[in-house]
């Protein structure tokens, strides 16, 4: 069963002559364990897709199961748990809250789905160890790099037992270097087990993907196919010096 | 790549024999550009023979000789680190042609095959992108070779992505002009009169 399935969804904005199809029959599946990148042009629906896939709006036809479940008719209520426990989100702007530091920042999710508030602290500096941040964990994200908001804003995202990892361009505008590093954070996140979707323009990042989906105009129109083994480039420049 | 220069450049550090030239060669390059043995030593011996470089026992093999840098082999590494390679002239790339063609043939779906083309490019960088992914044994000349690979192809993506979008908006003008030709050909008549 995979963790995130998009069955034939498509999404229209607006009624009649202003009617717009956002994203037309996607079937889109991603495993645990694996990271799928999905790249498009500005205006393609790749942040459509994000929104959907993350139970944040419902689809106008289709179906969107996480983890075997089907959001679509799903209760207000039954959808935030389900948010709350399973689907963590990292947006291109970090969207942390000013007025707490970084580990009441991460563990926040945690403290708002009824885990009480010591051990919420103690799970949110476990994330921020992982990755490599314990030591800034009382500052407030004003006092902290572009490259650690954004690790803070992944802590986050995969604190407790969060299983699905949805990602809006999540280097933002970071250098290459920390574009890079928020890559790997990702990554070391799906081999715990979480499955991720990432949604990118660049494809630097999507290259740390196990698949690329290509989007054009709504429609899933290409994908990359199973990456070759590495070691192949290096045979192929012994050979070419 | 010059294997020329970048032998200068490990004899700068210091002396040193023909075999560990090669070996330091293939660790400073990351392992991207391997040589074959006789590549160095053709290269030393062109060294010695240009006053680039000097070694005691010339009846010794190769291998076993020492090498060192001379005054002379010095000021061309300095020169040489300084000279900016020729970008003047672009080169003909195959993609660019391809692309050019496909644009002409009325019959052939150019944006097809500008995403077969994407396609082929981001999966020969996932396979770069593996090859950094293990830091274990991090290696920083070769993470340096292997982005320089990355950017490279990462620019070719960003000109395919430029040639469809100015592809796309080039067929979108040309679908309004045909929507409203008669008003601006009037248009144009007024003007003239």
């Amino acid at each position: 069963m995979s963790m995130l399935e998009l069955r034939n969804v498509s999404k229209v904005y607006g009624e009649g002559a202003t009617e717009v199809d956002a994203l037309s029959d996607i079937d889109l599946a991603v495993e645990r364990g694996s990271l799928v990148a999905i790249m498009g042009p500005s205006g393609s629906g790749k942040s459509t897709l994000l929104t959907i896939a993350g139970s944040l709006e419902l689809p106008t036809t289709g179906d969107v199961m996480i983890n075997g479940t089907n959001v679509v008719g799903m209760s207000r209520y039954d959808k935030a748990r389900l948010r709350r426990r399973t689907i963590g989100y990292v947006f291109q702007d970090f969207n942390l809250l000013a007025g707490l530091t970084a580990v009441e920042n991460v563990s926040l999710p945690l403290e708002l789905d009824g885990v009480p508030l010591k051990r919420a602290r103690v799970q949110g500096m476990s994330a921020l160890d992982a990755l490599g941040l314990a030591h800034r964990a009382g500052r407030f994200p004003d006092e902290l790099s572009g490259g650690e908001r954004q690790r803070v804003a992944i802590a986050r995202a995969v604190v407790g037992e969060r299983s699905l990892l949805l990602a809006d361009e999540p280097s933002g505008a970071l250098d290459s270097v920390n574009g890079e590093a928020v890559m790997r954070m990702i990554l070391a996140a799906c081999h715990g087990g979480v499955a991720a979707l990432v949604v990118t323009h660049d494809a630097k990042l999507a290259s740390w993907a196990d698949r690329v989906v290509f989007l054009r105009d709504g429609r899933a129109v290409d994908e990359t196919l199973p990456p070759q083994p590495p070691e192949e480039l290096l045979s192929q420049q012994a050979t070419n010096p | 790549m010059s294997i020329r220069h970048s032998l200068l450049a490990l004899l700068s550090e210091g002396p040193k024999y023909g075999f560990q030239l090669r070996q330091e060669f293939e660790v400073s390059t990351g392992d991207v550009w391997p040589l074959n043995v006789g590549q160095v030593y053709t290269t030393l011996d062109r060294l010695e023979r240009d006053g680039l470089a000097e070694s005691d026992d010339l009846d010794t093999d190769e291998r076993q000789r020492n090498f060192r840098i001379t005054r002379a082999g010095e000021e061309e590494l300095s020169r040489w680190l300084r000279t900016p390679p020729d970008l003047t002239q672009p080169p003909r790339d195959e993609l660019v042609i391809k692309v050019l063609v496909a644009f002409r043939l009325p019959e052939v779906d150019v944006f097809e095959v500008i995403q077969v083309h994407r396609r082929y490019l981001v999966q020969l960088m996932q396979q770069w992108t593996r090859l950094k992914e293990d830091e274990s044994h991090f290696d920083l000349a070769f993470a340096l070779a292997v982005d320089a690979e990355l950017f490279r192809l990462d620019s070719v993506v960003r000109w395919l992505d430029a040639a469809d979008g100015r592809l796309r908006r080039f067929h979108l003008e040309a679908a309004e002009d045909r929507t409203v030709a008669p008003p601006r050909i009037r248009r144009r008549i007024g003007a003239h009169r």
